[in-house]
């Protein structure tokens, strides 16, 4: 079925398209916009949507889709939780962490939980550095994690 | 020497003190309408007596760059703000943004009279969604109050400030990948010249600079250029003012403190970050993001030659000032002004490991040293971590981290390079113990 926005996100997409001098440039947020009303994920019926708004070639869009980590070529969990991997985290218990939600979620890192309710993956910095270890679940920060706390946010999206 | 400032982080963990109400509260926008009403030339000569040497890592001088501006063109110029912070170990604009939003905005406003533009592109980075909201709220209050749109503060310069979201890539803190990517395309950094003041954002004449650098240019404008220097120690090297700095992993309070320039890593660790987190020693620290080199604890300052130095020859590293060309002359970075603080609990090979696995992931691919190197020497350092490399495999680390330095289009590759470098030269014997033994001798953990 071919992709299509509502008509509050279609005027969102106008007001995008204003912000700047060409409409290639209104590529990605158009993108964010798009997957986030796709249950997460960019289709081939979202860069089609995208190529055709946006006066692009569906060649360029997958092109740009496949070059950044936040686009989904694949559907996602409900919920999608990332845990801060690198240096500054890792040097406050990060690696334990994410050990932590393994075990809990029954999935290693890049995996979705059997009923469809988390994606669990691993991030590069998240500009978070003096409040690790952080995680990012969906559009929210959760820092200075504890394993405790860490059960309390997945138990709570696991019930969602 | 430590002297805290409170320029740009006064409001910082107030509640609500990202609002316009609290900004003016504070003087706000009074700079920005300042510059408004000076001429284009005087507001780039106030910026150059600043000397801010460039916040994002480069620390290239903020006014001399916006000099390099055309003077006349027929396209329009334009601001953007480098936003993508992703630097491991760095987190200080995600607080300007998040908690002093409107200093940004404002700066913004006299950044785009410095350089001739009319439109401000900030650049976040995707993750980063309460900045993101902050920014537009910000933008929306300045707008209600006549401080941007067609006629900021009734002077006829139009202003407009956008946010701009990234997706997800480490490279587009690069500029020029930051502009391909505000163009709508991969996030690949381009050849150098042209630059982007000739040719940046949709070919047009551009200037990119640190959210920092343009969040503290209304302060520069309150105090005077001059006189926003002079609070540096540093003013008579030309690093002016006062920064953030940060300090991550394992001290007691890791933070953003705020200070003039001029702050030692010493006081930065043991005094602001209160100390090695649970008593223990430090074994190393990488002054300023993960690109950085590295450096133990027990090194010291060897200029025998620059008597500038003078004063700190012979010294411990850890007592130099941070600042651009202090460290730079040490053979160091000061990079971001971002410490990571590494405790003796810390294994360096496992940290090694750690660091090479980000640059492999963030590698761009467009230039083969850096894509494949990255890879070479993430495979080399798995074989480490599991007991099964060679001696000669220590030095293949060494050699294709040099063959990836000054070999690529953008500095990545040299910052992939840097902290390689630096762990397998300065921590050889826990090196050679893995292949010896497994790394039976080493801590084998990150965690303190």
């Amino acid at each position: 079925m071919p992709f299509a926005l509502s008509d509050e996100l279609e005027r969102e997409l106008e007001r995008i398209r204003a912000r700047y001098p060409n409409a290639m440039a209104a590529c990605i947020p158009t993108l964010h916009l798009c997957q986030d009303a796709n249950h997460g994920w960019v289709s081939d019926e979202v860069i089609q949507f995208v190529a055709t708004r946006l006066g692009l070639s569906p060649a360029h869009v997958k092109g740009v889709v496949t070059f950044y980590s936040l686009f989904n070529e694949e559907r996602p969990g409900k919920h999608q939780v990332w845990v801060c991997r690198t240096l500054s985290c890792a040097l406050r218990g990060s690696g334990s962490l994410l050990e932590h939600c393994e075990k809990k979620l029954g999935i290693r890192s890049g995996e979705t939980t059997k009923d469809g309710k988390i994606t669990l993956r691993t991030a590069e910095c998240l500009a978070s550095c003096g409040s690790g270890p952080v995680m990012q679940v969906d559009k929210t920060y959760h820092e200075g994690l504890t394993p405790a706390r860490v059960d309390e946010i997945l138990d709570r999206l696991l019930a969602d | 020497m430590i002297k805290r400032t409170e320029y740009l982080s006064k409001n910082y963990g107030k509640p609500e003190g990202w609002s316009l109400a609290t900004y003016e509260a504070g003087g706000g926008y009074k700079s920005a309408k300042k510059a408004l009403g000076m001429s284009r030339e005087a507001v780039v000569e106030e910026m150059k007596k600043a000397h801010i040497r460039g916040r994002g890592g480069a620390g290239f001088d903020a006014g001399t760059k916006w000099s390099f501006m055309p003077k006349e063109s027929k396209k329009p110029h334009y601001l953007v703000v480098n936003a993508d912070e992703g630097e491991p170990g760095t987190f200080k604009d995600r607080t300007i943004m998040e908690q002093n939003p409107h200093a940004l905005v404002e700066g913004c406003v006299i950044g785009c009279r410095g350089i001739g533009a009319n439109a401000a592109y900030i650049f976040v980075r995707d993750e980063l969604h309460l900045a993101k909201a902050r920014l537009w709220g910000a933008i929306e209050e300045a707008r209600a109050k006549g401080y941007l749109g067609a006629r900021p503060f009734g002077v006829d310069y139009p202003v407009e400030v956008y946010v701009h979201t990234g997706a997800g890539a480490y490279i587009c803190g690069e500029e020029t990948a930051l502009l391909n990517s505000l163009e709508g395309r991969r996030g690949e950094p381009r050849l150098k010249p042209p630059f982007p003041a000739q040719v940046g954002a949709f070919g047009c004449p551009t200037t990119v600079n640190n959210v920092e650098t343009i969040a503290i240019a209304p302060t520069v404008f309150e105090l005077g250029g001059d006189a926003f220097s002079q609070l540096s120690e540093l003013h008579p090297l030309n690093d002016g003012g006062v920064r953030l700095f940060g300090v991550s992993g394992h001290v007691e309070r890791p933070g953003i403190y705020e200070c003039a320039v001029g702050l030692t890593l010493r006081e930065l660790i043991y005094e602001l970050g209160g100390g090695i987190l649970g008593g223990r020693e430090l074994l190393a620290v990488i002054p300023g993001g993960s690109s950085c080199p590295v450096h133990r604890a027990d090194e010291i300052v060897s200029l025998p030659k620059d008597d500038r130095f003078a004063p700190w020859q012979g010294k411990s590293l850890l007592d130099l000032p941070l600042g651009v060309d202090t460290f730079r002359s040490a053979g160091s970075m000061l990079g971001t002004c971002c410490a990571i603080v590494l405790s003796d609990a810390v294994d360096p090979v496992l940290a090694t490991h750690n660091l090479i696995k980000f640059y492999k992931h963030e590698s761009c691919g467009q230039c083969t040293p850096c894509r494949e190197g990255c890879g070479w020497i993430e495979r080399i350092l798995d074989k480490v971590v599991h007991g099964t490399a060679t001696l000669d495999e220590l030095d293949q680390i060494t050699e294709i981290a040099s063959n990836i330095t000054g070999n690529t289009i953008c500095a990545f590759g040299d910052g992939a390079a840097q902290p390689m470098l630096s762990f397998v030269s300065k921590f050889r014997p826990a090196f050679e113990d893995y292949v010896r033994t497994g790394g039976k001798s080493q801590t084998r953990t990150l965690e303190a």
